[in-house]
């Protein structure tokens, strides 16, 4: 067990955990800092899987951006607390459970059969100059289309939110 | 490390994604699911981009904009949010049922 698969499965363990909690937990609040935790064990699997690059960018955007916008929503909806204003029936939990777990057992045994034995090479990180000559190289329509999505989105939010 | 290590924990990630938009009834707390999904089908491009060693980094780059685009559907689904909370007081997903049958 090399020391990068330790430290992936510390990761994971973490993030996996992080991930749980942010659907079951009672107070939107404290679901909403446990997706700090789990993006943040993200970005981590991102060192490993050599993407410096992308790392940054899942701190600095989800984390450091959606993430408070999440946590202004909640506030800006006074956010309830308690098992029954957030959650659904009973009947209807157990349905999501099932479907969850099940997507998750096809999913796992799906990549066993495809991808069993097949390891990731150890190689040398990603530099942000290879990444950036990959974006303005050969996907630079999907770029400007992304660039005009945002702004399309930043509109519509400011239509959509402001009082008239 | 083993491909399947990352790829196994997309998919745990994306099954909590799916109960969560199932089980939960706070429209915030389905946007955050959504996010939980999101994420983990970047750790799978991210983890395919490392594993096939590609020279044009593809994984990556449709990474950063599935990054883009979900930080795009936050803004829109929390604005969508904070419109129904003002006209109606309730983010309950439950209680906005006007186009049901």
């Amino acid at each position: 067990m090399t020391g990068q698969e330790v430290a992936f499965l510390a990761l994971a363990v973490v993030g996996g955990f992080a991930g749980l909690l942010v659907v079951t937990s009672r107070n939107v609040v404290h679901a909403a800092l446990w997706l700090v935790v789990a993006l943040s064990s993200i970005a981590g699997v991102y060192l490993l899987l050599a993407a410096p690059f992308v790392a940054f960018v899942q701190v600095i955007i989800y984390v450091g951006a959606i993430v408070v916008l999440i946590l202004f929503g909640i506030m800006l909806t006074r956010a309830p607390v308690g098992r029954r204003v957030l959650d659904n029936t009973l009947r209807a939990r157990v349905g999501a459970l099932v479907v969850g777990a099940g997507v998750f057992v096809m999913l796992t045994w799906f990549m066993a059969e495809a991808w069993g034995g097949k390891r990731i090479a150890n190689q040398a990180a990603t530099t942000t100059d290879a990444l950036g000559l990959a974006i303005f190289r050969n996907y630079v329509l999907p770029f400007e289309a992304v660039s005009v999505l945002l702004l399309a989105a930043l509109i519509g939010a400011i239509v959509l939110a402001r009082r008239d | 490390m083993p491909l399947l290590y990352p790829l196994v924990f997309a998919a745990f990630l994306f099954s909590a994604g799916v109960y969560g938009v199932l089980a939960r009834r706070n429209a915030v707390m389905v946007l955050m699911s959504v996010e939980l999904m999101l994420n983990a089908v970047n750790v799978n491009l991210v983890a395919f981009s490392a594993y096939l060693k590609d020279q044009l980094l593809s994984g990556q780059v449709f990474a950063l904009f599935v990054v883009a685009v979900a930080a795009a559907e936050v803004g829109i689904g929390l604005a969508i949010v904070l419109l129904i909370f003002r006209n109606r007081e309730t983010v309950n997903i439950d209680e906005v049922d006007l186009l049901r049958w």
